[in-house]
């Protein structure tokens, strides 16, 4: 297969950047969108010209790190899938697809398609935990959890962290993300002694970061790799308002 | 130089115990002048940094990866293991501890083993605390499942995202202590060399991966969680970006390396498909559980596998075993899918794969039970090569998976240069020749919530340490040392990619250092590897600058190691002159084609010291004694 690339390149955080058209060749239907960055790229290289650094490094939709654009996309066309998961078999042959970063205030762009999005972490620093230190923890049995009750926590824990969300949303909201891992903490028994502080902390910390507000139209639910429900933004917000009666 | 493992005395069951009294400890006040450096936040690294920041002691820890949660363990699948015994079929300590040296064909040290084996149980109860959501019973109870070569059910875990969820209950431990401000995190740092000031690991060089500047990071100890050298082959079930280069450079510092043959290959990844793959896919062991694994009967069979009936199949592993059948170790199942393709029973389209099958289970159980299983695994299949696996079997073949050799570290997991320890998948411990499933979560959590905090304290306590300051000469040094590489690589200019060369590097360890290895073909790899590594040294291409983001200046230098270390892979290789576990020389084997090992000249452990460039490593020898697990050969039958 064949195609037309319209990347966007940016040398660093100062640079302004701007697309610049590559075209990709025989490329395997079965290959992965990564596997095509990187026969591109390994032709950059051998015409001495810079390839196209992009963020990756599980390649199988579970470490969260890439994350790109595709065609005004998050994660490209398909639903449910990271974009190294994507394969070269969903677009056309010969058609043009446009590639660029995550686009977010709270993301700055490093170099090309790459972003920095380590206001995630600093939002999980601020509470996306349970304050349990090392040893001396009951056993595993003590407390049982329902199944269903379990099984949701683990839906919202799927998060990989990638973005796309943010990235996906016309205000830039993490709400999703921050959800994910609100609700994942405040399901489980363990996690309700702190859930007040938590749900406080971690919103604060999401806004100082510079990430917009809710308006409900659901893009994030749309986009996320790992089909993160709304239903977790929900408890988020009840959680807050909790919080400020209690 | 003799290796001493300080095994504690006393009886296997009371070792740690009377080890960790004897330990020395460091006073509370006191805790928070030492400044330790915890290098990668995988498992091991990010419940080491966390707790020991808990302990109060002073913790930089860093990564190249632009957060803690992307580290490789993110990617684990099927679960860890613990004694629970929650399943009532007779598991204890001591039957995970037997089956861990058994699995590992005696090549493990026994107190190791049987102290992990100890506190994995507490693995569990801190993760569970932690709001890690395991997978449960109806009835709100933890659900077990049994995992290749376990006749019990003592695996825990979290959907098909085990690793994922252990380590984001680490990384939530390790972002309590960054808000404390008792952890100092940085990200995108990649060490590139160990400072070693009077014979004391004392601090690390590492490249900010972002802008391109050398940072010197002095300590009283260094930690290396860094993860296994899996992608010397290229191709392998790692993450892209899992290299070995820390613990290269530490080898070269004086940190002996143990075993580098000792590699694992997992019985069921998908298969190869083309020359522009980045790399294989796991499907998770577990699925050993439920699928069943066969070939045609008949040689180069093309029919589609619905259209060849129930009794012209070959669900070989069930007759060649009939007791573990599909749950053999993985040694044991990668080398007989090998050998049915080498013989021509082999499906799809490369011939390079056999099928594992899931149409008993669905049937027995439903579709539904089976999505709630495995439905991630069979996503991501589907998602690869456009096949539905409810509709037809899975093809699978081996890949390059994990190491079981790496830095040669004692009892507290100290290497060879004082205060360098070394955790996780970056050591050697112990899982001897042969890891079992879901082993490898349990090793790394083990070694950083429950060792490494102990042990530490003790070197510490009894070490008086001289100032450092980044501008003694050890630092200058090391930091020019590493600057001087980084130049030199990006001014070859040569015409082949750093991919290209690492390609080739794969293809040679596959064929000759791989599933099966004989003299001949290591002795060939001996010659290629150092051609090999000639010609990257004057044929490398690596465009960009030094002081940007520069991924193909990252990947040469790790390659440059990979290099490296491939020789000494196949060295090592050549020098075990038997089988055992992962390592299998075909000149040894039994009649029925099992590993055929040789305890009168090799039960022990390897340790390589580097003599300098170009020179021949030494060989140092630990030698193992098995006072409870008497070797046996192996029997899965
Ligand atoms: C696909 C897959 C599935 C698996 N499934 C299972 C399973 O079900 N059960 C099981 O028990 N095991 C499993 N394993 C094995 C297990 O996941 C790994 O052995 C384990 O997670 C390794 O953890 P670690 O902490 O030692 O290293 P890693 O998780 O590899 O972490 C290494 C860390 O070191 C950092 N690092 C490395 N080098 C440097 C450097 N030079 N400078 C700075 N930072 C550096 C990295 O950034 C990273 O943070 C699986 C492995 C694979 C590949
Ligand atoms: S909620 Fe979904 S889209 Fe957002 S970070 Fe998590 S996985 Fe990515
Ligand atoms: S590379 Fe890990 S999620 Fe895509």
């Amino acid at each position: 297969m064949n195609f037309i690339l319209k990347a966007w390149r940016q040398k660093n955080g100062n640079d302004k950047g701007m697309f610049v058209a590559y075209s990709a060749h025989d490329i395997s239907p079965d290959a992965s969108f990564l596997e095509m960055l990187d026969v591109l790229n390994d032709e950059l290289v051998k015409k001495g010209e810079e390839p196209i650094a992009f963020d990756h490094d599980c390649r199988e939709g579970i470490c969260g790190s890439c994350g790109l654009m595709i065609n005004g996309r998050a994660h490209g066309p398909q639903r449910g899938i990271a974009t190294c998961e994507l394969r070269m078999r969903s677009f056309k042959d010969g058609s043009s697809i446009v590639v660029e970063p995550w686009r977010a205030a709270a993301f700055p762009v490093i170099k090309d398609l790459v972003v920095d999005r380590s206001s995630f972490d600093r939002i999980m620093e601020a509470g996306g935990f349970i304050s349990v230190k090392t040893g001396g923890s009951p056993d595993a049995n003590a407390i049982p959890i329902p199944k269903s009750i379990s099984e949701e926590a683990m839906d919202a824990a799927a998060c990989i962290g990638c973005g796309a969300c943010v990235a996906a949303c016309k205000n830039s909201s993490a709400m999703l993300f921050v959800g994910a891992k609100v609700s994942h903490l405040a399901l489980l028994p363990q996690g309700r002694s702190e859930r007040t502080e938590r749900v406080e902390h971690m919103i604060a910390q999401m806004d100082e970061e510079g990430f917009g507000g809710c308006s409900n139209t659901y893009a994030c639910e749309a986009e996320c790799p790992k089909e993160i429900s709304v239903v977790h933004i929900a408890r988020l917000n009840r959680e807050y308002l909790r919080a400020k009666l209690v | 130089m003799t290796l001493d493992s300080k095994i504690p005395e006393g009886p296997i069951e009371k070792k740690w115990d009377n080890h960790r009294f004897n330990l020395k400890l460091v006073n509370p006040a006191n805790k928070r002048k030492y400044h330790i450096i915890v290098v990668g936040t995988g498992l091991a690294g990010s419940s080491a940094a966390a707790s020991l920041a808990e302990l109060g002691y002073n913790i930089t820890s860093l990564c190249y990866h632009e957060s803690p949660r992307r580290a490789h363990s993110i990617a684990a699948q099927g679960g860890i293991n613990a004694p629970k015994n929650y399943t009532n079929d007779g598991d204890s300590i001591y039957r995970l501890f037997y089956d861990t040296v058994k699995g590992g064909d005696y090549r493990a040290r026994e107190a190791n083993v049987y102290r992990l084996a100890q506190v994995s149980g507490s693995i569990i109860d801190q993760c569970v605390a932690q709001g890690v959501p395991f997978a449960r019973e109806y009835g709100g109870l933890l659900d077990n499942r049994s995992f290749g070569g376990a006749q019990v059910s003592r695996t825990f875990y979290a959907r098909g995202q085990t690793g994922q969820q252990l380590l984001l209950g680490a990384y939530s431990a390790l972002c309590r202590q960054i808000n404390a401000g008792t952890v100092k995190f940085y990200d995108r740092r990649e060490m590139l060399d160990l400072v070693v000031v009077d014979g004391q690991a004392r601090g690390i060089i590492a490249r900010n991966l972002v802008d391109g500047t050398l940072e010197v990071y002095p300590a009283d100890a260094v930690v290396l969680a860094t993860g296994g050298y899996g992608n010397t082959f290229f191709l392998s079930t790692m993450a892209k970006a899992s290299n070995a280069t820390a613990a290269w450079r530490a080898y070269k510092r004086g940190a002996f390396f143990a075993n580098p043959c000792f590699t694992q290959i997992h019985p069921t990844c998908i298969p190869v498909s083309g020359n522009y793959q980045s790399k294989l896919t796991l499907m998770s062991e577990s699925l050993r559980n439920d699928g069943r694994i066969w070939v045609p009967k008949k040689k180069n069979d093309t029919r589609r596998a619905k259209d060849i009936p129930e009794n012209e199949r070959d669900y070989y592993l069930e007759r060649l075993y009939p007791s573990f059948g599909n749950l053999v170790p993985r040694d044991v199942a990668s080398r007989r899918a090998k050998e049915m393709c080498d013989n021509g029973y082999g499906v799809g389209s490369t011939g390079q794969a056999v099928y594992l099958d899931f149409a008993n289970a669905i049937e027995r159980n439903g579709k539904e039970w089976i999505k709630e299983k495995y439905g991630n695994l069979f996503d991501i299949y589907h998602e690869i090569t456009a096949e539905d696996p409810y509709k037809t079997p899975m093809r699978i073949y081996p890949a390059v998976h994990y190491t079981m050799g790496g830095i040669w570290v004692d009892y507290n997991l100290m290497s060879t240069v004082p205060g360098l320890y070394v955790l996780g998948e970056a050591n050697f411990s112990d899982h001897g020749a042969n890891r079992l499933g879901a082993s490898a979560l349990m090793q790394g959590l083990a070694d950083g919530y429950f060792i490494i905090p102990y042990t530490i304290g003790d070197y510490l306590a009894s070490t008086t340490f001289k100032p450092v300051k980044t501008d003694d000469a050890a630092f200058k040094d090391a930091q020019a040392d590493v600057q001087k590489k980084i130049e030199q690589l990006i001014s070859i200019k040569g015409n082949r990619t750093v991919d290209d060369i690492h390609r080739q590097l794969g293809k040679i360890t596959w064929d000759y250092v791989g599933m099966a290895r004989n003299r001949e073909g290591l002795k060939r790899a001996l010659e290629e590897i150092p051609k090999l590594r000639e010609e990257f040294w004057q044929d490398v291409k690596i465009v960009g600058s030094v002081e940007s983001l520069n991924n193909e200046l990252e990947k040469a230098g790790r390659v440059a190691d990979f290099i490296e270390l491939g020789e000494l892979l196949a060295q090592d290789a050549l020098h075990r002159e038997e089988s055992c576990g992962g390592h299998f020389r075909e000149e040894y084997q039994t009649e029925e084609g099992e590993a055929k090992r040789d305890d009168n000249n090799f039960c022990n452990v390897s340790a390589w010291e580097f003599a300098g460039e170009g020179k021949k490593p030494n060989l140092h020898r630990e030698q193992l004694t098995f006072e409870y697990v008497k070797p046996s050969q192996r029997s899965y039958k």
